[in-house]
C-alpha cells in the first residue's frame, strides 16, 4: 500500500493568519475570543456575544475580485490552500494527478442568508448570479480544484464538525488506491452570522459565559456550558512518502491510518455508548497497525459540550488502553479551548496540529481547566504544553465528530 | 434628472475593476467586455447587476447581449429611464 505523508499545511484561524502563527499561539495558551457585533445581541436577543473570529480577515489577504467571487468560507479556504502548497514546495505534478477534497459544514450560509435578504427587501433583480456557486457546499473544493488545476476529482464531504476530517481520510484512500498522487485535502467554516448563532445557542450547544469570552471554551472542565463557534480554515499538502522522499522535501508527518464509522443514532446528539467513535479510533488503529498504547498523543474532537466531552474521553480511554483498566499514557490535548470551534474545518486544523505536535514533540494546552471532569480518565495537558518521548517514531491520534453521528480517526506518525 | 455620461463612465469602470481586477486605465468606451476585458457571461451579469443598482436603472436581460463595449453599456445606462 501507498504510504501518505503530509509534506505541506497552512490555516487562518483565530489564532493566526497561518499554520505556524496558529501553533505557536496554542503552544502559548492564547486565545481566540472576539466580541460579535453589539448589536446583534440588542436587535435579535442573540443570547451569545462572542465568537471565535478569524484573527486575519480576508479582506487583509485577498484581491477585491477574488473576494467578491468567493463565499468567506472559500476565501479562508483559499488562502490556506495557497499557503500549504507554498509550504510544500508547489509540487509540480500533473493536472490528472492532483486532487482536492474540501469539507464544510455548512456552506455558504451567510451568502444563502444575505442573497435572501436581497430577495425580499430588494427584489430578484438584485441578486448577484455568483450566488450559487458562492453558498453550494462544494464551493471551496471546486475553487481549489479549479486555482491549482486539479482534475484527479474534487471532492466535498460534508459530515458537519468532521467534514475537514473526512476531507484528509478521503484524499489519503485516494492517493492510496492511486486514483492521485498529491492532495490538497482540508476543511473551510464561514458560519459567523446572527442565525447559525441562534440555531446552536438553541440547541444548547454554545457557551453562554458572555462575562469572560477567553475563558467561555472549557473542553473536560467540570464546568464546561458548550463550545464558541469559530471560522477559519485548514489545509494540507498530502503526497506518497515516495514523491516525498524524490522530491527531498520535508515530511512533518506520516498519515498511518485512519477511520471514519457513523452512529446510526441520531441527526444531532452522539450515541452516549461512544461504540462509534471507539470503532472509529480502531479502525484507524488497525490500518496504521498499531496498538492504542503505541499513542503517545491525542489532539481531541472535545468541544466542550457536557455530554459530548465525557463520551468521548470513554472512547478514547477504551481505544488506547486496549480495554485495560489503568490510565493511558498519551497526552491529551483539546486545542478547542483556544481556537474555539471551526465546525467544519476544525478536523483538519487539528490534524495540522497533531503533525506539528509530533514534528517538535509537544503536546499543546488545554486551557481553561478549572476542575478537570472527575468523569475524564485521561492524561490531559493542561495550561502550558507538554514534552512528548524524545527518541524514536511516536504517533498521535486526531479525532473528529460530527451531527449526525460522522466520526473520523486519524492516526498520524512521526516523520 | 439625466445622467451624466462622464459619471456613469466613472462609476461604471469602478464596477469593471472591481470585478476583473483590470486596472482602472484599461477600461475605456472603446474597450470589448468579451474581447478586451475578458469578462465572462456570469461576470457580465454580475457587471449589470450592480450598474442597475448603482445608477437606478433597468437593463432587461435581453438588452444585455447589445451591450458589447463599455461605451455601449454607458449610452444605454443614460439613456434608460430611473424608476419611479
Amino acid at each position: 500500500m501507498r504510504e501518505v505523508v503530509i509534506t505541506g499545511i497552512g490555516a487562518t484561524t483565530p489564532l493566526g493568519g497561518t499554520a505556524q502563527e496558529t501553533w505557536r499561539a496554542a503552544l502559548r495558551g492564547e486565545s481566540g475570543m472576539r466580541p460579535l457585533p453589539p448589536e446583534w445581541a440588542a436587535r435579535y436577543e442573540l443570547p451569545v456575544t462572542f465568537a471565535a473570529l478569524a484573527k486575519v480577515d480576508p479582506a487583509d489577504v485577498l484581491p477585491v475580485p477574488t473576494l467578491r467571487k468567493l463565499d468567506r468560507g472559500a476565501q479562508f479556504a483559499m488562502i490556506a490552500a495557497r499557503q500549504a502548497w507554498d509550504d510544500a514546495g508547489a509540487p509540480d505534478v500533473p493536472p490528472e494527478r492532483l486532487a482536492a477534497v474540501v469539507g464544510s459544514g455548512i456552506g455558504g450560509v451567510c451568502t444563502m442568508l444575505d442573497a435572501w435578504d436581497t430577495v425580499r427587501e430588494r427584489g430578484a433583480r438584485r441578486v448577484l448570479p455568483l450566488t450559487i456557486p458562492m453558498l453550494m457546499p462544494n464551493s471551496a473544493a471546486a475553487t481549489i480544484s479549479v486555482e491549482f488545476g486539479a482534475k484527479a476529482g474534487a471532492h466535498a464531504p460534508v459530515s458537519a464538525c468532521a467534514s475537514g476530517a473526512e476531507a484528509v481520510v478521503l484524499a489519503t484512500r485516494m492517493i492510496r488506491e492511486g486514483r492521485a498522487d498529491t492532495a490538497i485535502a482540508g476543511g473551510a467554516e464561514a458560519p459567523v452570522h446572527p442565525m447559525p448563532l441562534a440555531s446552536f445557542a438553541k440547541m444548547q450547544a454554545l457557551s453562554l459565559r458572555n462575562d469572560s469570552p477567553s475563558t467561555a471554551s472549557r473542553p473536560y472542565c467540570a464546568t464546561r456550558d458548550g463550545f464558541v463557534m469559530a471560522e477559519g480554515a485548514g489545509m494540507l499538502v498530502l503526497e506518497t512518502a515516495d514523491s516525498a522522499q524524490a522530491r527531498g522535501v520535508r515530511i512533518y508527518a506520516r498519515v498511518a491510518g485512519v477511520g471514519s464509522t457513523a452512529d446510526a443514532y441520531g441527526v444531532a446528539p452522539p450515541d452516549p455508548s461512544g461504540s462509534g467513535q471507539l470503532a472509529a479510533m480502531r479502525e484507524a488503529l488497525g490500518d496504521a497497525g498499531m496498538a492504542g498504547s503505541d499513542i503517545v498523543h491525542v489532539n481531541a474532537h472535545a468541544t466542550a459540550t457536557p455530554a459530548g466531552d465525557t463520551i468521548e474521553a470513554r472512547a478514547i480511554h477504551a481505544a488506547l488502553s486496549d480495554d485495560c483498566a489503568e490510565a493511558t499514557r498519551a497526552l491529551v490535548s483539546a486545542t478547542k479551548s483556544m481556537t474555539g470551534h471551526l465546525l467544519g474545518a476544525a478536523g483538519a486544523v487539528e490534524t495540522i496540529l497533531t503533525a506539528l505536535a509530533l514534528a517538535e514533540r509537544v503536546a499543546p494546552p488545554t486551557t481553561n481547566i478549572q476542575e478537570l471532569d472527575p468523569e475524564v480518565a485521561l492524561t490531559v495537558v493542561r495550561d502550558t504544553p507538554a514534552a512528548l518521548p524524545a527518541d524514536g517514531r511516536i504517533a498521535a491520534l486526531n479525532n473528529a465528530f460530527g451531527f449526525g453521528g460522522h466520526n473520523m480517526a486519524i492516526v498520524l506518525a512521526s516523520a | 434628472m439625466a445622467l451624466d455620461k462622464s459619471e456613469v463612465l466613472a462609476g461604471l469602470t469602478e464596477i469593471i475593476v472591481d470585478e476583473t481586477g483590470l486596472p482602472a486605465e484599461s477600461v475605456a468606451p472603446g474597450k470589448s467586455f468579451v474581447d478586451d476585458l475578458d469578462v465572462d457571461s456570469l461576470s457580465m451579469m454580475t457587471i449589470v447587476t450592480l450598474a442597475e443598482d448603482k445608477f437606478s436603472v433597468r437593463i432587461p436581460d435581453e438588452a444585455v447581449k447589445d451591450l458589447t463595449t463599455v461605451g455601449e453599456a454607458v449610452e444605454y445606462i443614460v439613456a434608460a429611464e430611473a424608476p419611479h
